[in-house]
């Protein structure tokens, strides 16, 4: 039956009439693909554009409707042995590249007036100490005024919009400082150049904008880069689903199925949304929904969620739940739940500028009223306050954690972790335990032959090449192996069964054993698939295999005094095994939600913080339950969105990865915090003296950023 | 001294248009697709009005 696709889903007008669409591609490896990919697609008749961006790897399509077809395209991208995935950008990444558009401007502008300010301000300092005439350094300070002014109005609006927030819901962050002291040594300049004096600074609050601004612009560019990459894996995850419309095939993204749809689920698929079975039987696989590796039998009338693998039988569905939205009722509440009672840990910058904003006002307004009871003029007293405020204006303290932040993702992007939450990497680096999930997550996902010892190399390969004919999970699992991915010609399938070929002249099987025609004495664990080949059989063992470096990672994590413990929803003769290779002491099997839920409440009720690794949906209220939670890319969605950051591969060593990086970053954070600390204890109580000039001000502040930023380039290293 | 007074408003006119030349570039997507466009300036595709050739 041929099928029709149908990607309506993803076209949007885009003005000129023509119909737009954006792909994630797949397999691009040098700069020729960016020609190859284009010509192929353009040379699809009715499309009017096409255009790849190599840095985030995605095509723009325009076509004229009607005259083509969103899936010629696809398959023209195809035949050129690429992949294409379409997809909506996600609101937030749209919304996220526009305040970049505008941080981007707000640092140009800024760096402008940072440069010419500072021309005009070094004159002027060289001439105070020369033979500048007042005339002139007046002349001077109107034109860094004329600059200055407008520029702090437009690349200061970032900073006084988030101050004006902070403001309005009675509360203080960092930026209300920073604003009042660019706000106040604008306008104190200001006055100051009406009155001929011989200090400005103008520049100060220009550099402290551009300083704060840098910090910024590369805080943004890490999370959108990290947000691509997220957004380009989601597309290449998603899946289609076989569409019933009367007796018609039609086929359909997952995110496009509606309530009451009737889907078709072919053997070794996934089960695209939640759904009632409306005919046909088959085992299901649902270790992403439970843990449980063991498949469960269901027929008419059954209830079956999103994510499942469909092992044996075609099945027929009614949809009851749409994509997005798919969840098992329990899961939801406890999600609801566990998200809520999350401790809302607060970030550190929030805490130091909590003590800090009021310090500084503080220290100010003692400074104005000493400086009044010693006798100063008001104008001198006021001066001098204002000269503490722009001192103390947190140049340094604002960048000591977010310059660590930035190169510490940079980092744990390299280390294949894309990072969900802002404030993940402190939360990880206080991580004294780590609760491991089993299935997909000690483990690999897909099932992989456990037996490759006893097996005969060419018969294995046989198998494996023969098995890429089938689509049956244990036969995809099987072709892993295959070292050349060309099938064998004339291979039958036979239902159920198995598929066979002519391999070298000899009758080749691969199946069941009874159609195989193999006697298994021993009867393991692990599910089985044989291979007859002449008088030569093999059986060959297949079930879910520990990651790679699963033993030495844990060795490493157990090294550096964590607790580690495994809470599995699959019964306990599936994780004993898995628990004594890693040499876990503290493990539980078969375990609901709720009672993972309930093991990971009990540890933190003494005082620990605990990290949860897991992929299934069941884990998806435990890892909203801990202090913070990793999960594996092939995890379910709902699981996904949930944790903290996402770890990309087959490995397990971005686990440890993230910690070492993470540990290492917290510990700079408090360098960096330390050296601001410093930096104010020294350069207070000159600015308290008033002797404070527009140049110290500038070195001080300068000087400062310098060192913490470089102390956090520190973060990059230790990783690997 | 009189110098100064047209002096600094011409490097400020430089300096200025220096700044709208960025704004434009990036208006106009020129860092929208930075590895991409090192790797374009390489391709002869448009030597033959734009039309495919092979090779």
């Amino acid at each position: 039956m041929t099928e029709t696709l149908d990607l309506s889903l993803y076209a949007r007008p885009m003005g000129d009439g023509t119909l737009g669409m954006e792909l994630a591609v797949e397999g691009i490896a040098c700069g020729g693909c960016i020609g190859r990919i284009e010509r192929a697609v353009r040379s699809v008749p009715g499309v009017t554009e096409a255009r790849l961006n190599f840095t985030s790897r995605r095509l723009h399509v325009a076509w004229s409707p009607g005259l083509a077809e969103p899936a010629a395209i696809l398959r023209a991208l195809e035949d050129g042995g690429y992949h294409g995935h379409p997809f909506v950008a996600m609101r937030a990444e749209q919304q996220e590249a526009a305040e970049a558009r505008s941080l981007t401007r707000c640092l140009a502008v800024a760096g402008f007036a940072a440069m010419n300010v500072m021309l005009l301000s070094v004159s002027v300092w060289s001439g105070n100490v020369t033979d500048i005439t007042p005339e002139t350094r007046d002349f001077f300070h109107w034109a860094s005024a004329l600059i200055a002014l407008p520029a702090a109005a437009y690349a200061g609006r970032p900073f006084f919009a988030s101050a004006w927030r902070a403001l309005r819901s009675r509360s203080l962050n960092m930026d209300v400082p920073i604003s009042l002291g660019v706000i106040l040594a604008l306008g104190m300049s200001l006055v100051e150049t009406a009155n001929h004096a011989e200090h400005a600074y103008f520049d100060s609050a220009v550099m402290l904008l551009f300083f704060l601004l840098i910090g910024r612009a590369l805080d943004h560019a890490m999370r959108r880069k990290t947000r691509a990459v997220a957004g380009n894996l989601a597309a290449l995850k998603a899946e289609n689903a076989h569409r019933l419309i009367g007796g018609e095939l039609v086929s359909v993204p997952s995110a496009a199925l509606k309530a009451g749809d009737r889907v078709l689920v072919k053997p070794g698929e996934r089960v695209p949304a939640d759904g009632v079975v409306v005919g046909g039987k088959s085992d299901l696989d649902e270790s992403l929904i439970t843990g449980e590796t063991a498949r469960r039998n269901v027929t008419s009338g059954a209830t079956v969620y999103a994510g499942s693998t469909n092992y044996s039988g075609a099945l027929t569905l009614r949809v009851t739940a749409a994509g997005g939205a798919a969840l098992i009722d329990e899961i939801e509440k406890l999600l609801e739940k566990a998200a809520s009672a999350k401790s809302r840990a607060m970030r550190l910058a929030d805490r130091v500028s909590r003590v800090y904003a009021p310090v500084v006002h503080l220290t100010a307004a003692l400074t104005l009223t000493g400086w009044l009871i010693a006798g100063a003029s008001v104008h001198d007293a006021v001066i001098t306050a204002i000269a503490v405020l722009i001192i103390t204006c947190p140049c340094a303290l604002a960048l000591a954690i977010p310059a660590v932040q930035v190169v510490a993702s940079g980092a744990l992007f390299r280390a294949n972790v894309i990072l969900n939450a802002g404030d993940a990497i402190e939360r990880l680096a206080e991580v004294d335990t780590v609760i491991f999930d089993k299935t997909g997550t000690l483990t690999l996902p897909e099932p992989r032959v456990t037996n490759m010892a006893a097996l005969d190399p060419g018969l294995l390969q046989v198998a494996a090449r023969l098995a890429l004919s089938s689509r049956h999970p244990l036969a995809v699992a099987l072709s892993r192996e295959a070292t050349t991915r060309v099938p064998f010609d004339e291979v039958v399938e036979e239902p159920g069964q198995g598929v066979r070929a002519c391999v070298n002249g000899i009758e080749t099987r691969l199946g069941s054993p009874q159609f195989c025609d193999v006697i298994i004495t021993k009867i393991s664990q692990a599910s089985t698939i044989c291979l007859r080949h002449g008088k030569r059989f093999e059986v060959i063992a297949i079930s879910q295999k520990l990651r790679a470096d699963a033993v030495e990672v844990i060795n490493c994590l157990r090294g550096r005094g964590l607790d580690l413990r495994i809470l599995s929803g699959d019964h306990d003769e599936a994780v004993a095994p898995v628990a004594a290779a890693l040499a876990i002491g503290h493990w539980q099997g078969g375990l609901k939600p709720a009672e993972k839920i309930a093991c990971i409440e009990a540890l933190k009720a003494q005082g620990r913080r605990v990290l949860m690794v897991g992929d299934g949906l069941n884990d998806a209220p435990s890892l909203a339950a801990a202090h913070v939670s990793l999960s594996p890319i092939s995890a379910a969605d709902v699981t996904q969105a949930q944790a903290d950051a996402v770890f990309l591969g087959e490995k397990l060593k971005p686990v440890l990865d993230s910690i070492v990086i993470a540990k290492r970053a917290r510990v700079l954070m408090a360098e960096n915090l330390w050296l601001a600390a410093i930096y104010n204890a020294v350069a207070v109580p000159i600015a308290i003296a008033g002797a404070v000039t527009p140049l110290i001000a500038a070195l001080a502040m300068s000087g400062s950023s310098i060192l913490v930023t470089l102390n956090a380039i520190r973060a990059n290293g230790g990783a690997r | 001294m009189n110098v100064l007074v047209y002096l600094v408003p011409i490097a400020l006119g430089l300096g200025l248009t220096g700044l709208f030349a960025f704004l434009w570039a990036l208006r106009s997507g020129q860092y929208s697709d930075v590895d991409g466009s090192a790797l374009r300036v390489l391709s002869d595709d448009d030597l033959h009005d734009g039309r495919k050739t092979k090779g």
